[in-house]
């Protein structure tokens, strides 16, 4: 009895795991009907992965059969591995019972496309269905996408979900006709500009009269392969920058390939996951979102692809000395964030500061700066006099002699955001 | 420099800044009870908690604080440290003597202090939020218990409320020796006598008092945390900046 549920759930949460995303914020349904779960406001990582991914949902297939065969996917047709399918009841009961433990903040719930695309994705809907009307449940729900699911059924789907998405897969169309020859990006399109168009309607009427429900209320959100095609970084951000801005998506994810198969169009088993890369574009992504960068500054026909030894923000701020020193004490808000080694939040902190008097260093190094980073690049009310210029040379070795011991000690897939 | 002493309540905190302009005081020295050693060349004054006082101090702060930095004063009390009772006690006579608005002021120890203290409370709790671990006992109760850093289970109380509104549960501070019931009306404070039975170096319970299912959802639980991990991309030394090396023993996912 036992041995059933185990072996489903590992074949079906082994197959999932591939699609990066966890998070669980942004949505506002309230435990309003004394059910179980509240999804409000920021998600929480219930526990880490040996590789420091948080885990904050129960993300499982349906299924792994699926009708087509991606190249880079572990559940493609002609891939010989085991298959297994929960049933309806089996997702509900496992979802309120991790809950209930506090294990998760909900369900992330895929799945591969059996018979098609409707069929699919009608099963999908009676499970979140079902946790909704029947359990009163109040947790966080993402609900994948079936790419050429009929309308009226990502229409019910969104009733109950708190987030969809849909992946784009490969960052360019030329790269996912080479691996998926049965896809393209029309398809990913479509959905997500129904269901855009969706959430606008409602959140219009939902101004007018109170009692509309609610639709998709954390956002859409893509998935993007990195390193099984050869993009450059630029094409990359700007394929991002441009679903961020036609289709108001709420996040991006770039996932670093894991190589899962002998097929010849991709990296050979075995070869490193590109982890570095991922990480310098979830850089990139947050400088757009938070920073305001725009991406042409960052990537550009002069500067196609991200340095791996430096953060882009660095990288930037190197190839732009003319805009430096920056004085923290006079410059305004959006340069002071635009220093290496200063996040938003010391930014913040700096500009309400100094209204109470110059800062000095002592004070900016306390406020959290990242202060051998950036003092490269401030003028403050201490600081020594200097005679000449530094070129972005030069300032780059100093910065990375100082961190090297930093650098070297870590694993060169080590991800921290600035 | 004068040494107060004070009961190591919020209240007798806010009464010792009242009898301090009260006494005209200038550097004070500010003790919990439980951390004071008597100095028989230096007297000490003894803080009354009253309530009258406090309030004033209190709705004096709401006067010239939002509600976020009344909470930071909260939390950062809750923090227990000593140090921090000093800071807090300073902290809040900066605001006072201070034109509206000196919150802002990072450059100031205090302010700063109490930002940050207040905000290792805020990771603490929400630390919890995140680690603690249910177990479903044989009488459909939730249960979990924690020895936290600082006290924060008054910090947790609408958290888990709000989420679990449909099942009874405990949550028990081991090092505090009190804890939170939840049954299904609301929340009350909580104290037994645990005898040896209890194993704080591990939350859970002995077999025999667990629901029936309660091994299956463990070890499904296990399971999958296994399966969601991806040996390509390991990284323990991330792994263990979140997950810090003391907070494993809340993890069921974590035991072998
Ligand atoms: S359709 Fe989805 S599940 Fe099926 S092979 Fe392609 S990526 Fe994998």
């Amino acid at each position: 009895m036992f041995e059933r549920i185990r072996e489903k759930l590992e074949i079906l949460a082994d197959a999932a795991k591939y699609d990066v995303s966890c998070s669980s914020s942004g949505s506002n349904r309230k435990n309003e009907n004394k059910g179980l779960g509240d999804a409000e406001g920021t998600g929480i990582c219930h526990t880490y992965t040996e590789d420091g991914r948080c885990v904050s949902l129960l993300k499982i297939l349906l299924t792994n059969h699926c009708i087509y065969d991606c190249a880079f996917c572990v559940s493609r047709r002609s891939n010989d591995i085991k298959r297994a399918a929960f049933t309806v009841d089996e997702v509900v009961e496992l979802t309120m019972n991790f809950y209930r433990r506090n294990y998760i903040e909900g369900l992330f719930l895929s799945s591969g496309i059996f018979k098609n695309a409707d069929y699919t994705m009608e099963r999908l809907v009676r499970i979140v269905k079902k946790l909704r009307n029947e359990q009163r449940f109040n947790g966080y729900i993402h609900l994948k996408t079936i790419p050429g699911a009929s309308e009226e059924l990502l229409k019910e789907a969104g009733m109950y979900a708190d987030r969809m998405s849909i992946n784009l897969e490969m960052p360019t169309e030329s790269g996912l006709k080479l691996l998926a020859p049965e896809k393209s990006h029309e398809d990913v399109k479509k959905p997500l500009d129904y269901i855009q168009q969706t959430i606008t309607q409602f959140s219009s009427e939902k101004a007018l009269i109170k009692s509309v429900p609610k639709f998709v209320p954390a956002g859409q959100s893509t998935q993007m392969v990195i390193g099984a095609t050869p993009e450059s970084d630029k094409e990359i951000m700007h394929t991002a920058n441009a679903f961020y801005k036609n289709f108001s998506l709420k996040r991006v994810y770039y996932s670093g390939y894991i190589p899962i198969s002998q097929d010849a169009r991709l990296p050979v088993i075995g070869s490193q996951p590109p982890l570095i890369r991922e990480n310098r574009l979830y850089q990139t992504d947050w400088l757009m979102r938070f920073y305001g960068f725009d991406v042409k500054e960052i990537l550009n026909d002069a500067h196609p692809n991200l340095d791996v030894d430096i953060d882009p923000k660095l990288s930037w701020a190197l190839r732009n000395l003319e805009k430096f020193p920056v004085d923290v004490n006079t410059a305004d808000y959006k340069m002071i964030m635009r220093v290496p080694g200063i996040g938003v939040a010391s930014a913040l902190k700096i500009v309400q500061a100094r209204k109470f008097g110059r800062l000095h260093q002592d004070q900016l190094k306390k406020i959290g700066i990242s202060f051998n980073k950036a003092k490269h690049f401030i003028r403050y009310a201490d600081s020594p006099l200097q005679l000449r210029d530094y070129e972005a040379g030069h300032i780059k070795s100093v910065i990375l002699s100082e961190s090297s011991s930093k650098y070297n000690k870590v694993p060169k897939n080590q991800l921290s955001i600035f | 420099m004068e040494i107060f002493v004070f009961d190591g309540t919020l209240e007798g905190l806010l009464t010792a800044v009242f009898d301090c302009y009260q006494k005209k005081s200038d550097a004070v020295k500010l003790v919990s009870q439980l951390h004071y050693v008597p100095d028989v060349f230096k007297e000490a004054f003894t803080v009354i908690s009253d309530d009258t006082k406090a309030k004033r101090v209190w709705s004096g702060l709401t006067k010239k604080l939002d509600s976020d930095w009344m909470k930071s004063i909260y939390k950062s009390f809750l923090s227990e440290q000593p140090a921090t009772f000093q800071d807090l006690f300073e902290f809040i006579r900066y605001i006072i003597d201070s034109p509206p608005g000196a919150e802002a002021n990072f450059g100031n120890k205090y302010v700063l202090e109490i930002s940050q203290m207040s905000h290792k409370v805020h990771r603490e709790k929400h630390r919890m939020e995140a680690f603690i671990r249910f177990q479903k006992t044989g009488d459909n109760i939730f249960y979990a218990h924690i020895e936290p850093d600082f006290n924060v289970l008054p910090l947790i109380i609408d958290h888990f409320k709000n989420r679990y509104a449909d099942q009874k549960w405990i949550i028990y501070d081991l090092k505090r020796k009190y804890g939170l019931f939840y049954d299904l009306e609301k929340v009350e404070e909580i104290a037994f006598d645990f005898t040896t039975e209890m194993s704080p170096a591990l939350n859970a319970l002995p077999a025999n008092v667990l629901d029936p299912q309660e091994e299956l959802y463990a070890l499904l639980w296990k399971d999958y945390f296994r399966s969601v991990n991806i040996p390509a991309r390991k990284n323990m030394k991330l792994h263990i900046r979140h997950v810090p090396k003391r907070y494993w023993k809340y993890l069921s996912e974590k035991q072998s």
